[in-house]
């Protein structure tokens, strides 16, 4: 494509140091925005179950309790909404995926691709290997609190290096699948995979 | 191989460079940009276009900016807010010209969408620029003569800060299907029979639609207003898939 145009006029009011860890297109924040199709929904950490599911059989489940007591990992890493703010440095515990597939037993994922469902029926498609090799967890606590419901809570996927939609909010059960199949905003304009520093926000990008 | 391989591709939607036709004050805080795109295959009214703005020394930034005029308009409205300190919206407010070209593309999004084709009623509630994309709709109503039943509970701080007061105002008057409220957060005029305060449950219960109608819900504004408001609807007993929301900024409010 051609050179864009200059807007005249138009300086950056950002710090220069601040561009090498953002990607293309985004600006950087210190406020937490939200970003959701709905309403937030209201989870009572009581009734609250996660599953991990190959066709129509569970391979594991777990309720609050024993989520909890599964081996604990802590990150900081920068966050990329699609809607341009980046965050950086942010401090999330959970269970990884990894340790997830442990827990079920599971030694080798059983397909190559996963739908997140979660509550309120919003779904975001994965590659599976975009979450084993420590590259995923599933988070319930944020910046050492539990997960705010606005944010995901009680527990809310969390993929980083994607952009923050494929982070599935309120999270309740992750579907093997052997075929890719598009989730709820992948199929309404957004891209299938979402690689922020290749700027996959939307369809063809 | 990755996802990306295994579903078909969409086309991408190219950046363009469209021109300034024209700037319209709208508040002491507000100005509507009139935008001539190059190219442009129509929109569905809640869709919005992403703008990118280019220094001198290659630096760029991309926002979004909700489309405010019906599909049936040639030219493309969007409707930007100061931010304080804000990069972008400053330049947009301080700096464009009539005339100038500014580089966009869109339209983006499938979600936040209405179309006359769903059937219901709609109802529309609005936080400050929150109007935007919900005034793309309502544009699009009147222009289609759809007589789908509507009602718009817009919240701003006073009538001053109320964009396209004078438009809603007039579409209101001659349409006995579409209900307008106002709800004035901190400043009403002496004689103000209307809404004061913030928007709370009985305010949304007196002006929605009964569930039986089936209306499609749509929220935009400010984060924290979005999350009251939504979270109302749902004590309210509507079902949460019918409730569409969209949050302008980072902020709460
Ligand atoms: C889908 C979508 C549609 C949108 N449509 C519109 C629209 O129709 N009209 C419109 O005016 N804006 C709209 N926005 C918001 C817009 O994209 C920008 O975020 C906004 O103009 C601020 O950008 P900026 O560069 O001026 O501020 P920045 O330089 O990004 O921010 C400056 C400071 O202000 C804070 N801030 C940013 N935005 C807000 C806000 N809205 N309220 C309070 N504080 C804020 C930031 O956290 C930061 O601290 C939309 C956003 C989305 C995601």
């Amino acid at each position: 494509m051609d050179r864009p145009p200059v807007s005249r006029g138009f300086r950056s009011t950002r710090q220069a140091s601040e561009a090498t860890r953002l990607p293309p297109g985004q600006y950087l924040t210190t406020d937490f925005p939200v970003l959701s199709a709905g309403p937030t929904p209201e989870i009572r950490v009581a009734d609250w179950k996660v599953g991990l599911q190959l066709g129509g059989s569970l391979l594991g489940k777990w309720t609050w309790d024993e989520f909890e007591a599964l081996p604990q990992s802590k990150i900081t890493v920068d966050i990329h909404c699609v809607t341009k703010w980046t965050k950086f440095d942010t401090v999330w515990q959970g269970v990884s995926f990894d340790d997830l597939l442990r827990a079920a037993g599971v030694s080798e994922p059983p397909s190559a691709y996963v739908m997140a469902h979660c509550d309120g029926g919003y779904t975001t498609n994965l590659p599976v290997a975009d979450l084993v090799a420590g590259r995923a967890m599933i988070a319930t606590r944020y910046e050492g609190l539990p997960l705010a419901p606005a944010h995901g809570g009680p527990a809310r996927l969390l993929v980083p290096h994607l952009y923050f939609w494929k982070s599935a909010k309120w999270l309740r059960r992750i579907r093997f699948m052997p075929n890719d199949e598009p989730g709820f905003w992948e199929s309404r304009g957004y891209h299938n995979y979402g690689d922020p520093w290749r700027e996959q926000r939307y369809d063809g990008d | 191989m990755t996802a990306t391989d295994a579903l078909p591709q969409q086309p991408r939607i190219a950046w363009q460079t469209g021109r300034v036709h024209a700037i319209l004050d709208e508040t002491s805080r507000v100005k509507s940009i009139i935008l001539e795109p190059a190219t442009w295959s129509g929109h569905w009214p809640g869709q919005h276009v992403d703008i990118r703005l280019t220094a001198e020394d290659g630096y760029q930034a991309e926002r979004s900016y909700s489309i405010a005029s019906p599909p049936e308009e040639k030219l493309l409205t969007l409707t930007v807010e100061r931010v304080d300190g804000g990069e972008v919206s400053s330049y947009l407010l301080d700096e464009l010209r009539v005339g100038d070209a500014l580089e966009f593309r869109g339209p983006i999004g499938r979600h936040f969408i209405w179309s006359r084709t769903r059937g219901g009623p709609i109802f529309l509630v609005a936080g400050g620029t929150g109007i935007t994309p919900l005034m793309a709709m309502l544009r699009h109503r009147r222009r289609s003569l759809a007589h789908t039943p509507a009602s718009l509970i817009y919240s701003v701080r006073s009538l001053a800060d109320a964009v396209y007061r004078d438009e809603l105002d007039a579409m209101a008057q001659d349409d006995r299907d579409l209900r307008l409220v106002y709800a004035l957060t901190r400043e009403q005029p002496s004689n103000w029979s209307g809404h004061w305060g913030r928007v709370n449950e009985m305010l949304l219960a007196n002006n929605s639609f009964a569930r039986e109608h089936d209306p499609s819900i749509f929220v935009c504004g400010p984060t924290g207003f979005v999350e009251s408001i939504s979270s109302m609807l749902v004590k309210l007993g509507f079902d949460p898939f019918s409730i569409k929301t969209e949050r302008f900024g980072p902020s709460g409010g």
